[in-house]
């Protein structure tokens, strides 16, 4: 025998619903698609430096390190997996090509609710403006 | 089946050693699939034992010989004209008592008593500001050159405080607004770090001096302390030269043709 059921099924009835509720809202909702970046179109920007699928998920870990061989190891050279070589730079090589912050950076960052703090300091493109 | 004790320790010590080796080899594996490029450093990187400065105070007569290489520093590395205390320096001057504070007696020629003298970070052999720093953002390079990574530090002003020439800055406020011409090649920086000169660690990487000592006609020299041919030690054989506080021990990088 349960005591109290009048309160406690409606009480549990309630806090499943609220648990569940994320589930149940975004049916029909259509799915997430990748934003669409604007990619840069120069002569001298056809290739990033590593493989674009690449980027898309390890840009963060690349940019990690890349800041930590140049500011800590003073290793500024980084030499990709095709043997490219590269200046690294995020003011410099980076924005070189990617020059719409608000287009490319912004974009993906704003669908997928992150703040990377880099635009604290580095200079975001005037490309945008 | 009979199994002696000295056979279960083999296969046992065998099946550690097989399951040891596997979790090594997983590893690896999984450090191939971030695979990413190699570092190095720059082709044109200039290379030192021990990088050292020698300033001609004889050559520093007037307010535009020091606003001259001043500017070129300030321009070059986005630093803010503030006014009032809170200003950020990484070159700049003052007078032969609070420069060189251990004996400044009256008698002195007049160019030096009342004459100014280039100050900056001094790039210690035993830097008081990277033995405080709690986070390690700033460090000593091979090289000797002391350089702050803004990114880690978290502002808490312990190299301030440790660094007996005033060589180090706090931002106390977003720097940005205060920066007339800012050199995007440059990053600035934000409010809450603590920044200084850098000895134009990505100008030598370049392949180029730094920018006050190329701005300066050869006033300010830079070079190998550890390389006898080198300008700065031809520099310090020909001239008496002196460093600042050099009772503290410190061991500075910046030697002052008087």
């Amino acid at each position: 025998m349960l005591y109290n059921a009048k309160y406690i099924i409606p009480g549990l009835v309630v806090a499943v619903a609220a648990f569940t509720a994320p589930f149940w809202l975004n049916i029909g909702t259509p799915s997430y698609t990748y934003p669409d970046v604007a990619v840069p179109t120069g002569e001298d920007s056809k290739q990033c430096v590593e493989p674009k699928e690449w980027m898309r998920t390890q840009h963060m870990t690349l940019l990690n390190t890349w800041r930590d061989e140049a500011v800590r190891f003073d290793k500024r050279t980084y030499v990709a997996t095709d043997g490219k070589k590269w200046d690294i730079s995020l003011q410099n090589t980076c924005l070189g090509c990617h020059a719409n912050k608000v287009d490319f950076c912004d974009k993906c960052h704003n669908s997928n609710n992150v703040q990377p703090y880099c635009w604290n300091c580095h200079v975001a493109p005037k490309g945008n403006e | 089946m009979k199994k002696s004790r000295r056979d279960f320790l083999k296969v046992a010590g065998l099946s550690a050693f097989a399951l040891g080796s596997a979790a090594a080899l997983n590893l690896g594996s999984a450090k191939a699939a971030t695979a990413e490029g190699t570092y190095e450093t720059a082709p044109a990187q200039l290379k030192a034992k021990r990088w050292a400065m020698v300033i001609d105070t004889r050559r520093f007569t007037n307010a535009a010989d020091f606003q001259k290489v001043i500017d070129a520093c300030h321009h070059e590395h986005n630093v803010p004209d503030i006014p009032g205390n809170q200003n950020v320096k990484w070159l700049w001057k003052d007078t032969f008592a609070h420069t060189f504070p251990d004996d400044p007696h009256g008698y002195m020629p007049d160019r030096i008593i009342h004459g100014n003298f280039l100050l900056l970070c001094n790039h210690c052999d035993n830097p008081p500001c990277v033995r405080v720093c709690p986070t390690g953002a700033t460090f000593r390079q091979e090289d000797g050159i002391v350089v702050m990574d803004p990114h880690r530090c978290i502002g808490c002003r312990f190299c301030m405080a440790g660094c007996p020439y005033g060589s180090r800055s706090f931002n106390f406020r977003d720097p940005l607004p205060f920066i007339k011409d800012v050199n995007t090649a440059y990053p600035p920086r934000t409010r809450g770090v603590v920044e200084k000169c850098t000895f134009c660690t990505e100008r030598l990487a370049k392949g180029q001096l730094p920018a006050c000592v190329e701005a300066s006609d050869g006033a300010i020299l830079f070079g190998d302390l550890s390389d006898p041919a080198s300008t700065v030690r031809k520099a310090l054989a020909e001239n008496f030269t002196i460093r600042r506080k050099p009772t503290l021990g410190t061991g500075p990088g910046v030697y002052y043709i008087i």
